[in-house]
């Protein structure tokens, strides 16, 4: 019971501000809203379980992801697009994809039947064992390749921003 | 009564009242022990006005910032700037509730204590940002520019230096840290042959950085940017800012006292024949010598004013019974640990006060310099190092 109503607050937050992101003119109002929207997301996480996902979402996505979007808007001039149309003429195209992958999430929903809006039951951990443990145990034996090779790109994208500041000055 | 006392919520409710009544009591009285320090540091007497040398300055102050003008920039976003100072202050707080005063007395203990600690800061630097951004005016966004860079750049070391402690304990949670610093009868600070003594080090200089304390204050560098973020902020959402930066100091001590200097263990805690000198004759003698002084400064206020003298002869006796406390047996282990995690954070503090006395502001390249060019590498050489080492004596 508590559960569902978590959820579905959470599931509120995270919709909501997800809206107010795209709709928002101010641009660091839009940041910030984004930042709601991410909260939410961690909220999920930690109602299904998962808490060290919870606390790396908010170290990760608001701590570090957002706060350099914020730091980007405030150096840039954005005053003027605040005061642009919102809507450009490809709304009509990016409507009609928003209405195809909608349809098909729906035609899903609707042959998955009831068991569609049930909350998936949290695989609890063992005794002793944490979270935490568990991710590291999977990301480190099963996953170590996709891990590692995520690791590559990031590397190659540290490497890329610092070439591309170099031939600036 | 016995039912209230045993229900599960009872002690996490007092305990989270008790902070967030006392905080702001404390966090004034740190700033005055921050401005007598700084006094005696520089030769001089520091505020001695109210009260007897200035023990009621704090309360003085905090009605003052109550008492003023709230006043709002004109072209302010009025929202976000009064919203600003609540996440900061909100977060500061919120990473209170994970520190294990004693192995009891803590709000919740939870198995990622110490991540939810570094999620709260990483959120609490929006409120700087965001502060300054909505005051529009352009020595706040210079702050909040600087604060975002910096606090961005030495959170990275302060992670890494955290795993190193992470990595040693094998745990998250705050109360099995320190745990396990019993079972493996040394203090994380000095484990692994002392290579842990490095993260430590590693762990104060961003620590420093973190809190925007000097000489890392570049965020409110008051020569260059009047008072960065905070310039426009006045009255009580001002105040609220300064609640959040001492908030966050005792967190952050709170977390390094945890993680490297046992928390609320007393130094050589598997020493058995140690424990009546340390739990009760050392905390004893602190605060009797502290209720001793008071009373020779009381006697000395006497030739000015009677109730001057009066009011320090009160703090002594205060000091006094508050040592008296720890002959008690009841209230001894609870008591003995509670004051030697206050103890540890209080030096903390007194070392952080200390190294603003000390060291004169970085510029700001240099200051990007030790972030990026030493620190960081030294961490991850740190937790390299710890993690071979840990592993060999593992085996």
């Amino acid at each position: 019971m508590w559960n569902a109503l978590f959820f579905y607050l959470f599931a509120l937050i995270a919709l909501g501000g997800g809206v107010l992101v795209i709709t928002r003119r101010n641009a660091v109002h839009s940041a910030l809203w984004l930042v709601v929207s991410l909260l939410g997301v961690a909220g999920e996480f930690l109602l299904l379980g998962a808490e060290f996902l919870f606390a790396v979402q908010i170290i990760l996505y608001i701590g570090g992801v957002v706060l350099l979007i914020l730091f980007v808007i405030m150096l840039v001039n954005l005053d003027q697009a605040a005061r642009m149309r919102q809507f450009n003429r490809q709304w009509a195209i990016a409507g009609l994809c928003a209405l195809v992958v909608g349809a098909e999430i729906a035609y899903f929903v609707w042959r998955g039947g009831p068991q569609a809006f049930q909350l998936a039951t949290p695989v609890s951990a063992g005794p002793g064992e944490g979270n935490v443990e568990q991710l590291a145990d999977v990301l480190f034996s099963r996953y170590l390749l996709p891990f590692e090779i995520a690791s590559l790109l990031l590397l190659v994208a540290v490497i890329g921003s610092v070439v591309m500041a170099k031939k600036r000055s | 009564m016995q039912a209230i006392i045993e229900h599960p919520w009872f002690l996490p409710l007092t305990v989270g009242i008790v902070i967030i009544a006392l905080f702001p009591l404390v966090a004034a009285y740190i700033v005055l022990a921050e401005r007598k320090l700084l006094a005696d540091f520089q030769v001089r007497l520091g505020p001695m006005r109210v009260g007897p040398h200035g023990l009621l300055q704090p309360i003085a102050d905090a009605l003052k910032l109550l008492l003023k003008e709230d006043v709002i920039p004109a072209a302010a976003d009025r929202g976000l700037f009064w919203f600003a100072p609540v996440i900061s202050t909100w977060t500061a707080l919120t990473a209170f509730a994970l520190l294990p005063f004693t192995e009891q007395l803590h709000v919740v203990d939870v198995n990622v204590g110490l991540l939810v600690i570094v999620a709260m800061s990483a959120v609490g630097v929006l409120g700087i940002i965001i502060g300054g951004w909505a005051a529009n005016s352009h020595y706040p966004l210079l702050g909040a520019l600087r604060s975002s860079a910096q606090l961005v750049s030495y959170e990275v070391a302060l992670g890494l230096a955290l795993i190193c402690g992470v990595m040693s304990a094998g745990s998250l949670s705050m109360v099995e840290i320190v745990q396990a610093q019993l079972e493996r009868r040394v203090w994380l600070a000095f484990d692994n042959y002392g290579l842990m003594f490095i993260a430590f080090i590693i762990f104060l200089i961003s620590a420093i950085a973190e809190t925007n304390r000097l000489p890392f204050d570049l965020p409110e560098a008051e020569s260059e940017l009047v008072a960065g973020f905070m310039t426009e902020y006045s009255g009580l959402r001002w105040g609220l800012y300064f609640l959040a930066e001492y908030a966050s100091i005792i967190v952050i001590g709170g977390v390094g006292v945890t993680l490297f200097w046992g928390g609320w263990l007393r130094p050589f805690p598997n020493v058995s024949w140690l424990e009546v000198p340390l739990n009760v004759v050392f905390p004893l003698a602190f605060f009797l010598l502290a209720a001793l002084i008071s009373f020779r400064l009381s006697r000395r206020l006497l030739r000015f004013s009677r109730w001057r003298a009066l009011l320090m002869a009160a703090t002594g006796a205060a000091l006094a019974g508050v040592g008296l406390l720890f002959l008690l047996p009841v209230a001894h282990p609870t008591l003995s640990a509670l004051f030697w995690f206050l103890f540890k954070v209080g030096l903390f503090i007194y070392f952080v006060i200390w190294i603003r006395g000390t060291f004169p502001r970085f510029r700001y390249d240099q200051l990007m310099d030790i972030g990026w060019k030493y620190l960081v590498p030294l961490a991850m050489a740190a937790v390299l190092a710890n993690a071979l080492v840990g592993m060999l004596r593992a085996t």
